[in-house]
């Protein structure tokens, strides 16, 4: 709740919307204190009196009757009536579209045509026939103006509901023997309400606008009495002789239904989760950074590819995520080297500052040099960035699905690819896009070329994914858990068609993923990151061997193996540290058996030339 | 040993392009005739990769969805017809830990639900009960007033468990219950688990992708193959001497430490669709001769309490 009365807060025109309306229902409310004279009091002989004039502050009416009086106590008929219809439609909507959205089936089906047909016809038309059915009246109106935004909250609602009657907390609720109406009251209701009460918001002040047409023709508030619309009607015939008549009550619908709006746009932006994560600022186009100091050149390196000392943050407000807290790997020419850790390691966000791939805000590389032959590559201009990226260093994710454009060709996004680094005609970029689909395996290329990515199942996707990497000939790819989503008979033959790619072309690869059965099956050389820094790293037959780190070690006595069969397993106490909040010194040190109070005092180096540890009481010896 | 629970040729039918007055389109069967036996105390492990009709064959058991056709048998006693009947006996751990609590009540609220609309408890008695089964899955009572989303993955299956433990039931429906783990706390919870499964003398239905942890904590091992069962035998045995040669196909992929990548059988599950009329593997199985194509193979005892659906199985 403080979050949000946050986030409406720094909205600067829902917040001008806010003391609007706010003046505006106070006014209303202290109406009947004040010392007004009777609004349908008539007295002829005052007709159309300028404002200013005699005593009345906004003149009056035809009638002549007090004007501001009429104002006020029209103005809180109207909104009372406009609320009220807000929260019947809405009570009444959200019912519908819950009972729909729950029940689902054939009841859906039939509450939804019902509702479509409703929406079919014009709004003020609906609204006429139920008034001309029930006959003129404020309450009719009223009424009428409820039913008839009924269906936008139904849908509204219903579409929500649909997710969440999905989830598995009300599986788990008819688990508990919760009935269906405790269901939807405890578990439905509270996740839906957000949604209503967003959609209430921003359709109030149509409502107010509607039920003010309503009575601008003659069929809501009955004379004398005042509403905005029947002030607005009555005015009407003397809109050009006495044009104040017709100018106040406008003036205070647009007052009410521009401030309410306003609110209105405020309140769903700060309730919309949508909204709030960020959605809608659009990261920039490479990671910013932020470096104090520039790495000297080096280009004495053998390796195509070499971090140096890289670091990468989030800054969120006053929250400092250190990612990647100083990450060094080089890999050689045609080398696979896995990099391997748990959620939250580090190992992605290492894998996306390569390219400048790390969304901006609230990503920052705040030191490091990330060199490709040498050259480095943070700070780079984007439009050297973006020459090499896909073309000389690729990356495969871990879901294709949502890699992959679901609205193009699998065979033209290959083709867009290719021909975004090479200048070559759309046919020849065609060839070589199903040439590049047979070289991974994929049955019948040329066919396939023409299917789209939901058309494809999950292995027969990440092949794709990986033809696209390919297809510049790149030094280096970068792979980020791409098996991880595969079933494991399909992860085998995704495995072995790397393993064969690099073999015949000589690509480096650098292979993310937490699964020990994968790199010890493809990977020459393997590092270990913990807390957003590398903690072992060595050939891979070595570590996991004779695992050096005590974290790599109980990792690796974690995982069960095919084979080794029932067995107790040897988990690691407690949880990695949140990096926002590093301990000092080694970040395994409080979950580790053998950790010594110096593990604590300083900050401890990558030791060793080429097995390298982070640890001073290592459980091999690895110089 | 007496028996947990029984299944017998349980099917599930799903109806594709419902329309709303004639009958729907095409039909996919999910969950083929399956029969299968749980004794008490024993963890019945059951692998396949997706869509192969695990999470069906689950969801069946726990009462979630009706089958199509035959029964379930819960300790002697057929299942019920709501999940309220079924949850006394039996309940669900879900895969997605932080999903499957509602975002809006407090961990105190989402265990007291079973033990109010399950056992109708009175306000002393649940509190009571609560502490007992929150100090089982190690959990610190202060948790109890916190919102699920204030909790890491692993915290929040052993509320998930927890959850599954207040209603008492004596069988547990694991579904895939570490794999959005990391390693490191998936050790963490499946211990647990095994400690809860001594204490409380508790059964367990094992569902996982994973065929190293299902080996780790079976007793015996069902293989599931496009919605059949296609091999069943003891976790010892049945990875390492497997008669089906799909079995050996999953047991050969799994990535081992040490062990050439394996498992290269081309090909991809049948379309549900339009499903072959033979065994189901056919097409992606090098011993698959004519009658594989035409004649569905039956699930047949092939040594001691091995089962395969295969007409040429392998020799161990």
């Amino acid at each position: 709740m403080s979050t949000f009365l946050k986030l409406l807060a720094r909205n600067r025109l829902a917040v001008f919307g806010a003391a609007v309306l706010g003046a505006i229902i106070l006014l209303v409310v202290i109406t009947p204190l004040l010392p007004l004279p009777d609004p349908n009091a008539t007295a002829t002989a005052d007709r159309f009196k300028r404002p200013f004039s005699d005593g009345f502050i906004l003149g009056t009416d035809h009638l002549g009757r007090d004007l501001f009086s009429r104002l006020l106590w029209g103005t809180q008929l109207s909104l009372a009536v406009g609320l009220a219809a807000a929260l019947i439609a809405g009570t009444i909507g959200a019912a519908i579209g819950i009972v729909a959205g729950y029940f689902g089936g054939r009841i859906d089906n039939v509450i939804m045509r019902a509702i479509d047909m409703l929406m079919a016809f014009p709004y003020i038309l609906l609204a006429l026939a139920i008034v001309a059915a029930l006959g003129p009246g404020l309450l009719n109106a009223l009424y009428a103006v409820a039913a008839v935004n009924i269906p936008f909250f139904a849908r509204n609602v219903r579409g929500v509901t649909v997710s969440i009657a999905h989830k598995e907390f009300v599986d788990a609720a008819r688990l508990s023997g919760m009935g269906h109406l405790r269901i939807i009251t405890t578990e439905i209701l509270p996740n839906v309400l957000p949604v209503v009460v967003i959609a209430m918001s921003t359709t109030i002040g149509w409502m107010i606008l509607e039920t003010a047409g309503l009575s601008f023709l003659g069929l809501g508030s009955q004379p004398p009495q005042a509403d905005l619309g029947s002030m607005l009607g009555e005015a009407r015939a003397a809109m050009i002789t006495a044009p104040h008549t017709s100018i106040v009550p406008g003036v205070m619908i647009l007052l009410i239904v521009m401030s309410v709006n306003l609110l209105g746009d405020g309140v769903r932006d700060a309730l919309d989760p949508r909204l709030r994560s960020g959605a809608l600022s659009r990261p920039m186009a490479a990671t910013l950074v932020r470096r104090d100091e520039t790495p000297p050149e080096k280009t004495d390196t053998k390796a195509v590819l070499s971090l140096e000392n890289l670091e990468t943050r989030f800054e969120v407000g006053a929250r400092i995520y250190r990612a990647v807290g100083g990450v060094s790997l080089a890999i050689q020419p045609g080398e696979c080297v896995g990099l391997i850790g748990e959620s939250g390691s580090g190992k992605s966000v290492t894998a996306l500052s390569v390219m400048g791939l790390v969304a901006s805000p609230p990503g920052v590389v705040t030191g490091g040099a990330v060199r490709l032959n040498g050259q480095d590559l943070i700070g780079a201009p984007y439009a050297r960035l973006r020459a090499l990226r896909g073309d000389r260093v690729a990356y495969i994710f871990q879901d294709p699905l949502s890699t992959l454009h679901p609205l193009y060709r699998v065979g033209d996004q290959l083709t867009e690819a290719i021909r975004v680094h090479h200048r070559i005609s759309r046919d020849a970029a065609h060839e070589r896009a199903v040439k590049l689909l047979e070289d991974v395996h994929i049955p019948n290329a040329r066919a396939r070329a023409r299917s789209y990515p939901h058309e494809l199942s999950g292995g027969m996707r990440q092949r794709v994914a990986i033809a696209m990497a390919l297809a510049n000939e790149p030094e280096v790819i970068i792979a980020d858990e791409p098996t991880t989503a595969l079933d494991v008979t399909v992860q085998a033959q995704i495995l072995k068609l790397l393993d064969n790619l690099r073999r015949d072309r000589g690509v480096s690869i650098l292979f993310i993923t937490h699964d020990f059965g994968v790199v010890g099956q493809l990977c020459d050389r393997v590092a270990v990151m913990y807390a957003g820094r590398i903690v072992e790293e060595g050939t891979t037959a070595e570590v996991l061997d004779a695992p050096a780190h005590p974290y790599t070690k109980r990792l690796i006595a974690c995982v069960p193996e095919l084979g080794a069969g029932r067995r107790e397993l040897h988990a690691i106490p407690g949880l990695p540290p949140a990096v926002d909040q590093l301990p000092h010194g080694c970040a395994f040190a409080p979950r580790c058996h053998k950790a010594t109070g110096l593990c604590a005092t300083s900050d401890i180096p990558l030791d060793g030339r080429k097995r390298k540890v982070r640890c001073i009481l290592p459980e091999e010896d690895v110089a | 040993m007496s028996l947990a629970l029984e299944t017998r040729d349980l099917t599930k039918t799903f109806d594709v392009g419902k329309r709303l007055l004639r009958p729907p389109k095409a039909q996919v069967h999910a969950v083929h005739p399956t029969s299968l036996r749980v004794e008490n105390g024993e963890t019945l492990g059951i692998v396949g990769e997706s869509g192969c009709g695990k999470s069906t064959l689950a969801r069946m058991l726990v009462g979630l969805l009706p089958p199509s056709s035959g029964t379930i048998e819960i300790e002697g006693l057929s299942g019920g017809s709501s999940p309220a009947d079924f949850g006394r006996v039996i309940q669900y751990v879900f895969q997605d830990p932080v999903s499957s609590l509602n975002p809006r009540k407090t961990i105190r609220q989402i265990l007291e639900a079973p033990l109010i609309h399950l056992h109708g408890m009175g306000r002393s008695e649940r509190a009571a009960r609560i502490d007992e089964i929150f100090d089982s899955v190690s959990l610190r009572g202060e948790f109890l007033n916190r919102y699920p989303h204030e909790f890491s993955g692993g915290q929040a299956q052993r509320i998930g468990i927890a959850r599954a433990l207040a209603a008492n039931a004596r069988i547990l429906v694991l579904d895939e219950p570490v794999s959005a783990l990391d390693v490191s706390v998936q050790a963490q919870v499946l211990n647990l688990l095994a400690d809860l499964k001594d204490e409380l003398g508790l059964t367990y239905l094992f569902i996982s992708h994973d065929l190293a942890v299902v080996e780790a904590v079976s007793d015996r091992v069902a293989v599931l193959y496009f919605g059949a069962v296609v091999e069943e035998g003891r976790a010892e045995n049945i990875f390492a001497s497997p008669r089906h040669p799909y079995t050996r196909l999953l047991a050969e992929s799994a990535p081992v430490v040490g062990r050439p990548i394996g498992g290269q059988a081309q090909g991809e599950l049948p379309d549900p669709m339009n499903p072959p009329p033979g065994c189901a593997f056919a097409s992606r199985c090098p011993r698959a001769t004519d009658i594989c194509r035409t004649d569905r193979p039956e699930l047949r005892p092939i040594e001691g309490d091995q089962r395969a659906a295969c007409h040429h199985p392998l020799d161990p």
